[in-house]
């Protein structure tokens, strides 16, 4: 027996071929749906994986650092080194803001490290860590910056001497590694004129400034104005012990709020990027009923071509099985076309796309096995129409 | 008359087909009686809405008659009921039809739609390209056997549609008005074919027209009127030799 859906197809490939095109640009945006939430997902994997942490010490009560504000006093870590289990304790700060680069502006994430902490970028694909303590940065190439640029940040610019891959923010943003007491200065410190209009206030309020103690006022000023602040504490763990062991001593005696990887994971995955991964779901259903409804739609009305055709293989002897098995093909067909061209463009823009799209061979699995069932399930209709067709239609009247 | 005593092609007894019930009913066969001998051609006249198409249709297994008996080469195939086989393979083993139009597969070459049939009834894809080849050979339309249907003119398509009718040997075939739509140079061809197949394969072949050109070359004619048939004699027209444009 030859096949008749691949004899009708053959016959009318420039209409499959057209159809598979539109069906396969709208398979190419569901795939890069997808491809974006992995890239998301992917983000905060690495943004947890580079971090080298096992352990994030925050703030009580918050999600932070990445997924809630959160500060702590940046003498914690030395209190943290004392106890058990922990190897090394790093303080970090992370701020989001736009920097300057030439014409354009862009969104990055600035990370204070201590020189050799962990929090540090692990690996460099050109220049080297940062070695003076001011003034000196290592930046993701997402940026655009190359080794030598100047890069400025508040108040003062940065030389750009090393650059990483893949360092990102959980939203994604490219990360700006610059040394800690720099990061710390802009992020905490006040600008002059607040500095002035306070000292002011401190001075003329008799509370603060008692006659008789005249060192209280300078002394509340400065305590006022320290930077000392930092939004997360790093910690590696010693070998054989177990993060949750550790987290729940630092827990239990220091009162601050401790996070291993895996609730790391989940605050950034299940809670930071849910509503996004919301968004992206009613996407893609939205886009796989438009899909089942296009195919449903063109080959009922491709088989409504050819019940006269229909009606003469049911009167030389078709059996229904054989109709259903050529509608059945053709819409798989379809469906096979429009996967190929949705894979092939989803591949070809993806960097295109200012956020990571990552297109998982598993996911295209998925959305082939998908797209299958989909154009199987839009083949019914047109598979009853033909079955309904009476064979005594050829013959006529 | 050229009926073979021993074994008609077909042989229908006290036919009758009713459409719906009650008051609505229509007795569109009143008991029709009909033999064709195996290699005899004859033809099917009666006004409209006499019951031609319903006579051609209960032949072909295509609508169940309401009472009387068909035999197919001596064998009951239907009485009361259709006899053991489903009306869609009696369709396919024992039954060809040819229409007004061609009606072939506009996705299958020449050959295919010839072999289709025999492909349909379970045969290899090169036994029932052989046995195509062998038939369009027979129709001389050999040399399109791997055009594609749109190519060819539609004398070539009926002879092609006419090969497939015979593809499965039935023993009847079963032609509406199959020069309809042609003129009277090419329905005579047709009818000379029709005869030339039923000869070669000795197939019956029932021939549904109204087409005055045609209707003196036929031996024998059936006329049914009102839902009964009358047999009459035909002329039986000689069939002169066809020009050679046709060919
Ligand atoms: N499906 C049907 N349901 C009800 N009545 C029908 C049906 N088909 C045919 N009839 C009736 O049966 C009678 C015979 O119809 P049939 O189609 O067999 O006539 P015909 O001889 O082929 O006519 P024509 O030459 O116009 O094609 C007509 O009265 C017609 O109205
Ligand atoms: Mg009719």
């Amino acid at each position: 027996m030859i096949s008749l859906a691949g004899r009708d197809i053959l016959h009318s490939w420039g209409k499959y071929v057209f159809t598979g095109l539109g069906l396969g640009l709208l398979i190419g945006v569901t795939l890069s749906m997808a491809g974006i939430y992995r890239g998301m997902v992917d983000d905060g994997k690495a943004l947890l994986a580079n971090s080298g942490a096992d352990l994030w010490v925050v703030q009580r009560d918050t999600l932070g650092p990445y997924a809630e504000p959160s500060s702590l006093r940046d003498d914690i870590y030395r209190s943290l080194l004392g106890l058990p289990g922990v190897l090394r304790a790093a303080n970090v700060t992370y701020l989001t803001m736009q920097i300057q680069h030439g014409s354009q502006d862009a969104r990055v994430m600035v990370v204070g490290i201590e020189r050799g902490g962990p929090g540090e970028p692990r690996y460099l694909i050109a220049g080297r860590q940062i070695e003076r303590a001011h003034y000196e940065a290592v930046v993701d190439v997402n940026t655009g910056f190359k080794l030598g640029d100047r890069i400025r940040i508040r108040r003062h610019d940065y030389e750009i001497v090393g650059l990483t891959r893949r360092m990102v923010s959980a939203s994604g943003d490219p990360m700006v590694f610059i040394p800690l007491r720099d990061a710390q200065e802009a992020q905490f410190l006040k600008d002059n004129d607040v500095i002035v209009n306070e000292r002011a206030r401190v001075r003329t309020n008799p509370v603060l400034n008692p006659p008789g103690l005249p060192g209280m006022a300078e002394t509340i000023s400065r305590s006022q104005e320290s930077s000392r602040m930092v939004n997360a504490v790093l910690v590696q763990t010693a070998p054989g012990w177990a993060a949750e062991e550790v987290a729940a001593t630092i827990r239990r005696w220091k009162r601050l709020q401790t996070y291993t990887v895996p609730q790391m994971e989940d605050i950034l995955i299940a809670k930071l990027i849910a509503t996004s991964a919301r968004q992206i779901g009613v996407f893609l259903v939205i886009l796989a009923v438009v899909s089942a409804a296009i195919v449903s739609f063109i080959i009922y009305t491709m088989t409504l071509g050819k019940l006269r055709e229909i009606a003469v293989l049911k009167l030389i002897g078709a059996r229904d099985r054989t109709i259903a098995a050529m509608i059945l093909q053709e819409a798989l067909g379809l469906g096979l076309i429009g996967f190929m061209v949705g894979k092939t463009v989803a591949t070809l823009w993806a960097p295109y796309f200012p956020k990571y799209v990552l297109l998982e061979p598993g996911d295209a699995v998925r959305g082939f096995a998908a797209v299958m069932t989909l154009c199987a399930i839009a083949s019914t209709l047109a598979i009853r129409a033909a079955l309904r067709v009476d064979p005594a239609a050829a013959i006529g009247g | 008359m050229s009926i073979s005593p021993a074994q008609p092609a077909i042989e229908v007894h006290g036919l009758r087909k009713r459409y719906g019930t009650g008051d609505a009913a229509v007795d569109a066969l009143k008991g029709v009686d009909l033999t064709v001998a195996p290699g005899e051609v004859v033809g099917l006249i009666g006004p409209s809405g006499s019951g031609k198409s319903t006579l051609l249709k209960c032949l072909g297994a295509v609508i169940e008659p309401s009472a009387g008996r068909i035999a197919l080469s001596g064998k009951p195939v239907y009485d009361g009921g259709w006899r053991n086989r489903d009306p869609r393979a009696l369709r396919r083993d024992s039954i060809g039809f040819v229409f007004q139009a061609p009606y072939l597969i506009p996705f299958l070459d020449v050959t295919d739609n010839v072999a289709l049939p025999l492909m349909l009834a379970g045969r290899s894809n090169r036994e029932a390209r052989q046995r195509a080849r062998e038939l369009l050979t027979a129709l001389q339309v050999d040399h399109r056997a791997q055009a594609a249907i749109s190519q060819l003119s539609g004398g070539e398509q009926q002879r092609v549609a006419i090969a497939r009718a015979l593809a499965n040997q039935p023993p009847i075939v079963l032609a509406d008005e199959p020069t309809a739509p042609l003129d009277s140079e090419r329905a005579l061809a047709v009818v000379r074919i029709l005869n030339e197949m039923a000869q070669h394969y000795q197939t019956a072949i029932i021939v549904v027209t109204h087409d005055e050109k045609i209707i003196p070359t036929f031996k024998r004619l059936y006329h049914i009127r009102d839902g009964q048939t009358y047999e009459e004699t035909g002329q039986g027209a000689t069939l002169a030799e066809p020009p050679a444009k046709d060919r």
